[in-house]
């Protein structure tokens, strides 16, 4: 299949991308679901892969993570091949980012305060008066201050997610994926989560890759997206959200961004 | 790999009662960071001002940093000059000061008194959930049995596939070694007294009478009994039973009744099975050890072992069946909806289990006795 033309002011001005994915081929037991990916993404930037259910965008997040080992293609971070790294490297390349799932898979059995202490546990030499002082700051930080000792299963999902962040910024990793962080949530939680991902970015600097299929977030926090389609098997359109609704001819961008119905969903009516 | 980076430093200088902390570098939480107490050196400056001209990069182990020199500050009345810092830094600091200023630590322990009452009125709650819970089965029952064609019996052979032919193994073996282990025991003294054929009896007796049946429902509650709380607990926590619940099926019909019966009819054949292999196991060794022909073993057995030990060891599995299987589904429905959860009932359904299996079977020795059994 072929590749999209990368469009060259869209990709990282200087040096090296915090992300770059090349030809990357992701496939589930001899079946391939994704080939040819190849994007870039630069450091700070809000970029979202988008996509329809079952078009692969969380299989794409899985290859990138590690979770998954690709077929074919590497996944770099910060210029260093990750998909090739030995057991050492990868340690190391692992503390560059953090991630929330979907469900936010906080482990059951620890506080929320256990929970976000154990990667500083794994990672830091800090003793644990100093783990607690940034457990708190990121507890602060996501709106959970005071919740240090509740379990999991006491937090509402909107609480639940917003400690999963916690974790998955622990490390003040570089990168940060999100995996559908507004599933499940109600509009009003999924907005607050929105803004607390915004704010993270412009305080920290953070790069965010988000998964999701949530228009209004798109629209909303999307620098750029990619769009990923179940039968091109592959990106169909890269840039910005608007942009696309606007200006591509492509009629399952025109479609997906616009819920079929012409305007691009939280975008006034021209 | 890339360049090592800077590390993260805070140089001070004593001016007067100023002390000016010059911090540069990059500051990572997972490298190493400066301590205050060092950077201090035992000084008590009456103003600190920190710098940061030099950093090159900064996270939270810098707005950490930046916290422990304001407490310092607030807790020795020393002024505290952060205007040079990057203002996210300040703000995030100032965050963390007020989050830790707020923060209540939470005392778990609980005095002996308060423990002792606690656990009485989980024990008194526990007791009347497992009674209501046997209430609700049995009216359950009663009313399955007047329209059979309601009962699900697939879920019931599937189960007693499960429970019953594929533990066929794990009892076989264990019974067998048992009864290897009895006989071994029993030839110890009974040569003594020259009474070697008597180990048919103690063999035969404590098989059909005792071990058969406890030993078989210990190998399912560890087996059989944690598996349906396992299973059930899964269920609850994948929010299937409440399904079942919202669309007006009851959870003990469906999923609890099949379970119970497949386990209450696998649970005697078992533990005849168990008593089989024990008393072969016996009759190997008193064959191999103490020279009694099989023909001499099995004429004794036969004349010590009657109908009623068989029976004795027949009513307790069956009971033994049904609190197994009681106590497997209970703990899996009253499961907390988390992973650790299913694990905690699990552990709690073999607990309950083997507790009510023991309990049970000591009722049964005065009972047998009182009825002459």
């Amino acid at each position: 299949m072929s590749v999209p033309t990368v469009n060259e002011d869209l990709l990282p001005p200087d040096g090296i991308p915090a992300i770059e994915v090349r030809d990357l081929e992701c496939s589930y037991g001899g079946t391939t679901v994704l080939s040819g990916v190849s994007f870039s993404v630069r450091e700070g930037e809000l970029f979202f892969v988008i996509g329809g259910s079952g078009c692969g965008k969380t299989t794409l997040l899985r290859h990138m993570v590690g979770l998954m080992q690709p077929a074919k293609g590497s996944v770099c971070y910060f210029g260093e091949n990750f998909t090739a790294a030995d057991r050492a490297e990868r340690r190391e390349l692992l503390k560059t980012f953090g991630v929330l799932y979907q469900s936010a898979a906080l482990w059951s059995s620890m506080t929320v305060r256990e929970n976000v202490a154990l990667p500083l546990e794994q990672y830091t030499t800090l003793n644990r008066r100093e783990r607690d002082e940034i457990v708190t700051l990121k507890l602060a930080q996501v709106g959970l201050a005071g919740f240090e000792e509740y379990y999991p299963a006491e937090l509402s999902g909107g609480m639940r997610k917003r400690a999963g962040l916690a974790r998955a910024l622990a490390l003040d990793p570089r990168i940060v994926f999100f995996d559908e962080p507004s599933a499940g949530l109600d509009p009003v939680t999924s907005r607050k989560l929105d803004d607390l991902i915004l704010q993270v970015r412009e305080t920290l600097g953070t790069t965010m890759v988000i998964v999701s299929h949530e228009l209004a977030s798109i629209f909303a926090l999307a620098d750029r997206v990619i769009l990923l389609d179940h039968e091109a098997r592959g990106i169909v359109a890269e840039g910005r959200p608007s942009t696309l609704a606007a200006t591509s001819d492509d009629p399952r961008v025109r479609e997906f961004l616009t819920r079929g119905e012409g305007t691009a969903a939280g975008q006034p009516a021209a | 790999m890339t360049a090592v980076p800077t590390p993260a430093r805070a140089e001070a200088v004593l001016e007067g009662d100023l002390l000016v902390v010059n911090l540069g570098g990059v500051w990572r939480v997972t490298g190493p960071q400066p301590a205050w107490s060092r950077v201090l050196e035992g000084r008590r400056p009456r103003v600190v001002r920190l710098r940061a001209d030099g950093i090159e990069r900064w996270d939270s182990s810098l707005v950490r940093f930046v916290y422990e020199v304001q407490r310092w500050c607030r807790e020795t009345e020393a002024r505290c000059e952060n205007e040079a810092l990057p203002a996210a830094v300040v703000r995030l600091a100032a965050e963390l000061l007020r989050a830790r200023d707020a923060y209540v630590p939470v005392d778990h322990s609980r005095n002996f008194f308060t423990t002792v009452g606690l656990t009485a009125t989980e024990v008194w709650r526990q007791a009347r959930e497992f009674t209501d819970f046997i209430g609700e089965c049995t009216l359950s029952a009663m009313a399955l049995a007047r329209r059979p064609g309601r009962f699900r019996w697939r879920d019931c052979f599937y189960e007693m596939q499960q429970c019953g032919a594929m533990a066929v193994p794990i009892v076989g073996l264990s019974s067998f070694l048992v009864g290897l282990t009895l006989a071994y025991t029993g030839a110890i003294i009974l040569r003594q007294f020259g009474g070697d054929i008597w180990v048919a009896d103690i063999v035969g007796l404590s098989m059909f009478r005792e071990s058969g049946a406890v030993l078989t429902a210990i190998v399912l509650a560890g087996r059989t009994g944690a598996a349906y709380a396992a299973s059930l607990g899964n269920m609850k926590t994948g929010e299937e039973i409440d399904a079942l619940e919202t669309l007006g099926i009851s959870a003990v019909d469906f999923l609890v009744l099949p379970r119970l019966l497949a386990l209450t009819l696998m649970m005697p054949l078992l533990s005849m099975y168990a008593n089989c292999l024990g008393i072969f196991g016996g009759m190997l060794i008193s064959y191999s050890v103490l020279n009694i022909p099989p023909t001499a073993y099995w004429v004794e057995l036969q004349s010590i072992v009657d109908l009623s030990d068989l029976s004795t060891g027949v009513i307790k599995s069956i009971v033994f069946g049904v609190l197994v299987a009681v106590s497997g589904c209970l703990r899996g429905l009253q499961c907390e909806r988390s992973a650790a959860g299913v694990g905690r009932a699990a552990t709690s359904a073999v607990v309950t289990g083997i507790l009510l299996i023991i309990v049970a079977d000591a009722i049964f020795a005065v009972l047998f006795n009182v009825l002459g059994l």
